[in-house]
């Protein structure tokens, strides 16, 4: 999703991998903050996330789906694909033309990867993506400043220039 | 087994505003004050400090702050037709948890109601009829007025710190500030913040289209500042991390920072963390309560708290959950229309617009929570004739930049990709150069828009979840399709690089995108117990040493966020138990 060009490194030089890694291996993939109570019902796009299984466990089985529909459709799994196949493969998961047999249903895996992708491009680098601070340096954002009280006059219209820090810059 | 403690003169559930004010103003009286949190105390020195408050992900993404939805939610649908399903995240709106509540993440808008709302069915009636008011509409009169909280509003204002421009001072119109709002005794506490370039581009746009902008009034403080009560404010450093953060330099006001500190000097004042209030206790006849029940949370141990009077502080939703689960009062039956107890949900809608300019830099992580620019030229303006748009209510329109952070926000323009290199250099492009405009109005209550308790889910405490019954209705639609075209008007004049204009569509309300906290209603407040559950003193009808503080006693939402009338209505009440019913413990109103 993220190529390496005159804007950025590519997404795994990004650390946007190990970001995923790390969030499904702690708290948040373990589902911390979700409630996890049955029965599940599939219910309306409108109630939002139902299924039984935490974050990790949906990464899993959706992985796993992943690559069974790959190698039947284009010979291999999903990392050996070529990358007009992996385009090709992500737009129909986007667009709900992947159907992962026994579920869960391939969108609501794609939104959480998707999330997941946008968080390890621009969180704080201290997570783990974010390399060098590169994607905020890609669109301009500053980071971790500890004030912009006399910015708001400075740079009124303006470009803002000054360096760019993350928490661990400042710890 | 619950072991019994010793009664005190007063437990205050939770501790936000509502729950802060009340500890402060009720502990000076000495009566012995216990308050009840089910979260911690984080300080400014040891949770908000800098760089690790900096952090999107943690706070914005992961919610730190915020009720922990594995441990008690709620389950939502749209229409009684359709299954509640439990919101296994929250998303739509977002409770703070611990001492503070909401106020440690809030932005700090704070409004002055007015009796547009109060008198809301009155006047509505007078000037348009009564078949103007859809049949489902359940809107009623307050029973309390503007001038009788007026000297609230002005000592919430001081207490929190608010930065804003007066528009009516003594019923003379002031310029730069709102001229639709109520006639002021005094100026705002501190001077508007600085003006950032969306919101200035709005301003000029606005008067040029004969409207009247005017700063937001918001808890910021735009300068160090020192509260009636000597605690101390820094300045806002326009961090651009305000909304769902603490604040480091202590310029967002809030209890934490203000009331509760002072009533933690008092030896009558007691603060019992990580204590979850199961159920509220009544006497055999129903007639009054007689304390609380609470699950020590560090140990699970139960305990049953006497008080003589017992004050209802939590989140708006959680009050109406508890009262639910104490049953005190009658539910409400949207089939019949009878019970109060749930009845006027309310919430808030509004519309958009992003406009995009290749020539500007609005340097968007450059602002607080406060520097937004709007008009209320269509909501207490009451010469806005609503007989042509043909809604009742009405929205305030506003632009500005709040909280713009790269994991939530990347503005690009309609039909962008969503990943690979022309994404990276749209978001490139427009992460600095784009602005919004947006309407906020507050919902009108409907009569199937309530709350009651789920058939089927339970929260970590083995008691039912609170069901939620939600969705928009024609009254919503009109707001928001007149605002889409006051905005619409305003991107023509702009003549931006490109735009995404203000569309209004009939949709159902959606649990997961983040769209407000003000969740309003389900313990509303009227002139009698017929059609209420408190009286305009918060104090509840059927119990009088019970009072419900806070917006779920609201009978409608506004298109002003809330907690101004909430920080209000906290002093008006405790004014009243000082007063009034400290003298003569019963009804204040009979």
């Amino acid at each position: 999703m993220i190529p390496a060009d005159k804007l950025s490194p590519k997404g795994t030089d990004l650390g946007v991998h190990f970001y995923i890694d790390r969030a499904l291996a702690g708290g948040w993939g373990k589902g911390d903050r979700l409630y996890q109570a049955g029965p599940w019902k599939k219910g309306l796009p409108t109630q939002g996330y139902q299924l039984p299984l935490t974050p990790a466990n949906l990464y899993k089985v959706s992985i796993e789906q992943s690559n069974l529909i790959c190698q039947k459709k284009y010979g291999n799994k999903f990392s050996k694909i070529s990358a007009a196949q992996t385009e090709e493969f992500l737009l129909d998961l986007k667009d709900g033309k992947v159907t992962f047999t026994d579920g869960p249903p391939a969108q609501v895996f794609f939104s959480m990867l998707y999330q997941n992708v946008m968080e390890g491009m621009f969180s704080d680098p201290i997570y783990g993506g974010n390399k060098d601070k590169a994607a905020w340096k890609m669109i301009g954002f500053p980071g971790a400043v500890a004030t912009h009280a006399q910015n708001v006059e400075k740079y009124f219209n303006k470009p803002y220039k000054a360096p760019i820090f993350g928490i661990g810059d400042l710890s | 087994m619950s072991t019994k403690l010793k009664e005190v003169d007063v437990v205050i559930v939770g501790m936000g505003w509502t729950g802060g004010i009340l500890a402060k103003e009720l502990s000076e009286t000495g009566l012995s004050v216990l308050a009840l949190e089910r979260g911690d105390f984080k300080t400014t020195a040891d949770d908000y400090s800098l760089p690790n408050i900096r952090d999107e992900l943690r706070y914005t993404i992961r919610q730190e702050l915020m009720q922990n939805a594995s441990r008690d939610t709620l389950s939502a649908r749209n229409n009684p037709s359709q299954e509640a399903l439990p919101m296994r995240r929250l998303g739509s709106f977002l409770p703070g948890e611990g001492v503070g509540g909401s106020a440690i993440h809030w932005s700090g808008g704070t409004w002055r109601w007015t009796d547009m709302d109060f008198k809301i069915r009155s006047m509505y009636e007078d000037r348009y009829g009564k078949k103007f008011i859809p049949e489902d509409m359940t809107i009623q009169d307050w029973g309390i007025t503007y001038a009788e909280l007026e000297p609230y509003y002005d000592k919430f204002e001081k207490v929190a710190g608010v930065s804003g421009k007066a528009g009516n001072l003594n019923g003379k119109t002031q310029a730069g500030g709102n001229p639709f709002e109520g006639s002021r005794k005094n100026e705002y506490p501190l001077p508007p913040l600085k003006t950032i370039l969306s919101a200035k581009i709005f301003e000029e746009v606005a008067s040029n289209q004969g409207y009247h902008p005017f700063p937001r009034p918001s808890a910021n403080a735009s300068q160090a500042y020192t509260n009636p009560d000597g605690a101390n404010f820094g300045a806002c450093q326009y961090c651009g991390y305000c909304q769902r953060f603490g604040c480091e330099s202590n310029a967002k006001g809030g209890p934490q920072m203000t009331v509760i500190p002072i009533a933690m000097k008092k030896p009558n004042f007691e603060l019992r963390l990580n204590t979850w209030v199961t159920q509220i206790n009544k006497d055999s006849n129903g007639k009054k309560v007689t304390g609380v029940t609470y699950t020590n949370l560090k140990t699970g141990e139960e305990f049953v708290q006497p008080a003589a009077l017992v004050l209802m502080c939590a989140f708006a939703f959680n009050n109406v959950h508890l009262m639910m689960l104490s049953k005190i009062g009658t539910p409400y039956d949207p089939v019949t229309g009878k019970g109060l107890i749930g009845k006027n949900y309310a919430y808030d809608t509004g519309v958009g617009a992003e406009l995009f300019f290749e020539d500007k830099h609005f340097n968007p992580f450059i602002n607080a929570g406060g520097t937004n620019t709007v008009i209320d030229d269509f909501h207490a303006n009451w010469n806005f004739d609503r007989s042509g748009p043909g809604f009742v209510g009405g929205y305030i329109v506003s632009a500005g930049h709040n909280t713009n952070l790269p994991i939530g926000y990347r503005p690009v323009p309609r039909g962008t990709p969503m990943w690979g290199s022309k994404w990276k250099e749209e978001t490139a492009k427009w992460y600095q150069t784009a602005m919004s405009i947006s309407t906020r109005s507050g919902v009108l209550p409907h009569r199937h828009n309530y709350y009651d308790l789920d058939p089927t889910y339970k929260n970590a405490f083995g008691q039912p979840l609170m069901r939620l019954t939600f969705d928009y209705h024609e009254n919503e639609l009109k707001m928001d399709t007149h605002g889409a075209g006051v905005i619409n008007q305003m991107i023509k004049a702009l003549n931006p690089t490109k735009f995404s204009n203000a569309v209004a569509a009939k949709r159902s309300w959606n649990t997961v995108p983040y769209q407000s906290t003000h969740s309003t209603g389900g313990t509303i407040m009227g002139t009698s117990p017929a059609n209420s559950v408190v009286n305009k003193y918060q104090q509840s009808w059927d119990c009088p040493n019970l009072f419900i503080l806070g917006a779920s006693v609201f009978v409608h939402n506004s298109a002003y966020q809330p907690t101004g009338l909430v920080g209000a209505l906290a002093y008006w009440t405790a004014d009243a138990i000082k007063n009034k019913y400290l003298k003569n413990p019963d009804k204040l109103i009979s």
